[in-house]
């Protein structure tokens, strides 16, 4: 796993190079970091409301753990109960397998109209221009994900597909992509345009994809969450529909989904539960279900021991709306499907060369893992990675460097202080275009501070002196 | 071929948690939020939805209902709770799914509600045409208020699962916040979600 330093990697492209366009522009900036604050002051509210929140996080976490310790056992089990109730169960080693099996099963019928519900996974595993590829017309019904095919480009968020988007901007693609009226921004109204189109589109469907939010292996059915009911309009009207799952997706009870679903709209968008959480045990009156469970890189992942339980993950978004990062450059700047802490540690695991940027896009603050419904710790698994990239010799030289330094220097009092008081002697004397220097990354767009005239360490050893006098 | 990808994926997993610790499946310790009041907290839930809750006599079913501009003005109304001299849409004369799209009004019987987030439990048992639930213009759902829990737990423990099929917690209305996160109520399934919980005779 060696990487030599001279190595080039064509697609590799930077976080902070991806950022750039979009903090260039700084009042779009305000705006998106607003946008999704908001969202996560939402969450705060609705798990507020709960007095058990802290023992539903640990109790979800908890049968995660245990589930993913049994995975095999438990998707072999979910597998005999979908078979008995009439499904047809599949597995995947990885993407291409995926795309292959829809793929075929569509084929086989003669299906060329298809319509989906929002699903990550089909997002991760390019579904959509595999089929289009082969002459297959793909409706994402999700009106955020919509918005975004519609515009040639991947969900930013996977919650809030459009969430970087202005709504002047869906008006204007409304109006070119649809045929509404020119300069329409109005929510509802572009909202209602969508519902319209979107319509037509289900009724005219030969089958209906879905994603999978959990899988129960006692029942052998499965649940969807949407606002829209998109997934459900898109499953009764087609004879066919087809299911996508990780393998991580399934959880072992029927009583275990009263805690996730207690979990997932709060974490989410501050919603008590979704419009409506759907629950598919078998395939409706004269149609076809088949589930495709996919692997793609997550047996790899489970094998890891310090890594694995990033497949505890519900996907709810609550850890990019709350992360400095990601509210302050975008999901598209990740440049990969799952943005955020989220796909900061989970991309890695793909191609660490590539996405070896990622687990320092972020400020270790831990706010992820505060709000995570699932508990998993993922401030100190990018923190993990920043390591093992290094290990690797996959982080730049400079910021190697600055790292050695800087752990010379902290691990060593002495140096700490010089360092300190020689800086607090410095810095205010240092010419701006030094500070902000196109070699300094952090400087570049930041003012520097007013330097203290004490420090941290003298302030408590005074308060400790004149505390002590007065006792 | 696909029987090889099969054992492929399960022996990979398996090979993955090899020598981990067993983990134990956790028991819940808590009984879940409860209400002083679960029948005022299930409709101010409703109500923050989206939602509209009206409490009912079972025999004032219908003119409770004709209250609702929504349900005075449809034109065709399907209804899954018997009595209903309103509902004129048989079942009988809708062939394929895509045959509910012009539905005005669905009325249906729920199996529950939650106190705790306004869902109602709704179970498809041997009606094909579940599409005309989502591409109804407004709906419609009867719940008995003894059949009100206080949160989700209490819920699946009562809720049957497992039979073959299809059943929903609806929610409030379908609404969107994709854009800009302005809420709209309406986004492509019903566009007014009414739940009327009813008080049999003493
Ligand atoms: S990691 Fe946690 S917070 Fe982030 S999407 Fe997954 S479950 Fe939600």
């Amino acid at each position: 796993m060696e990487h030599p330093e001279h190595v080039k990697h064509p697609e590799h492209v930077e976080h902070p190079d991806r950022a750039a366009a979009f903090v260039a522009n700084g009042e779009r900036l305000q705006w998106h970091d607003k946008s999704l604050w908001f969202v996560r002051e939402k969450r705060d509210r609705a798990s507020g409301v709960i007095p058990e929140w802290e023992e539903l996080r640990a109790l979800a976490a908890g049968i995660k753990a245990h589930t993913l310790s049994r995975l095999a056992d438990y998707l072999e089990a979910f597998e005999a109960k979908a078979t008995a109730l009439g499904a047809h169960v599949h597995f995947a080693r990885d993407a291409e397998e995926h795309n292959r099996i829809v793929h075929e099963l569509l084929a086989r019928r003669g299906i060329t109209r298809v319509v989906k519900s929002k699903s990550m996974l089909t997002e991760q595993c390019g579904l959509n221009h595999h089929l289009e590829a082969h002459g297959i017309e793909v409706i994402d019904t999700d009106l955020g994900e919509r918005i975004v095919q519609l515009r040639h480009e991947p969900p930013s968020h996977i919650v809030m597909p459009a969430i970087h988007l202005k709504k002047e901007e869906i008006g204007d693609l409304f109006h070119d992509a649809l045929g509404g009226a020119q300069g329409i921004s109005d929510p509802k109204a572009l909202t209602e345009m969508a519902r319209g189109h979107l319509r037509d589109k289900l009724l005219g469907a030969q089958a209906g994809i879905t994603g999978v939010n959990f899988a129960v292996a006692e029942t052998g059915g499965f649940v969807v969450c949407t606002n829209e009911g998109n997934a459900d309009l898109g499953t009764a009207l087609p004879r066919l529909h087809i299911a996508c799952m990780g393998v991580e997706k399934i959880i072992p009870r029927a009583k275990d989904l009263g805690v996730f679903l207690r979990l997932l709209a709060r974490s989410a968008t501050g919603q008590p539960v979704t419009a409506y959480s759907s629950h598919f045990h078998g395939p409706r009156q004269g149609g076809e279900l088949h589930i495709v469970i996919v692997d793609h890189g997550r047996s790899t992942i489970l094998g890891r021991e310090h890594y694995r339980r990033t497949l505890q993950c519900i996907r709810c978004g609550a850890c990019m709306n709350t992360c400095p990062v990601y509210r302050r450059s975008g999901g598209h700047s990740y440049g990969v499907t799952v943005p955020g802490p989220l796909g900061a540690v989970l991309a890695p695991h793909v191609d660490p060369a590539k996405h070896r940027s990622l687990p320092f896009a972020s400020t270790l603050c831990g706010s992820c893992t505060d709000v995570c419904p699932v508990k998993i710790d993922l401030h100190e698994q990018l923190l993990l990675w920043r390591g093992d990239l290094g290990r690797q010799k996959l982080v730049p030289l400079k910021k190697r460097m600055a790292s050695r330094v800087a752990g010379w220097i902290l691990v060593r009092t002495w140096a700490y202080l010089l360092l300190g008081s020689i800086a607090r002697w410095f810095i205010p004397k240092l010419p701006k275009a030094l500070a902000q220097h196109r070699w300094n990354d952090w400087g570049r767009q930041r003012e520097l501070p007013p330097a203290p005239k004490e420090t941290f360490r003298e302030l408590y050893a005074k308060r400790r002196r004149t505390s002590g006098k007065a006792k | 071929m696909s029987d090889r990808s099969r054992d492929h994926v399960l022996r990979s997993l398996r090979a993955a948690t090899a020598g981990m610790t067993p983990v134990a499946l956790p028991e819940r310790s808590f009984t879940g939020v409860r209400f002083a009041d679960v029948e005022a907290q299930f409709a101010k839930s409703v109500a923050e939805v989206g939602g509209r809750c009206i409490f009912a006599e079972d025999a004032a079913l219908e003119s409770t209902l004709l209250q609702l501009p929504a349900y005075a003005a449809a034109k065709r109304v399907l209804s899954r709770v018997p009595g209903l001299a309103r509902a004129n849409v048989e079942r009988a004369e809708l062939r394929a799914p895509r045959e509910t799209w012009n539905i005005d009004f669905c009325v249906l019987p729920g199996e529950l509600g939650v106190a705790e987030n306004g869902a109602v439990w709704v179970v498809e048992a041997g009606f094909s045409h579940r599409a005309a639930w989502f591409l109804a213009e407004h709906m419609a759902l009867v719940v008995p208020a003894r059949k009100l829990v206080h949160n989700m737990h209490e819920a699946y423990e009562r809720i049957e699962l497992g039979s073959a099929g299809f059943a929903t917690f609806v929610s409030g209305p379908s609404k969107t916040a994709d854009i800009e996160q302005s809420l709209v109520i309406g986004a492509q399934g019903p566009r007014s979600c009414t739940v009327l919980v009813t008080r049999g005779p003493a």
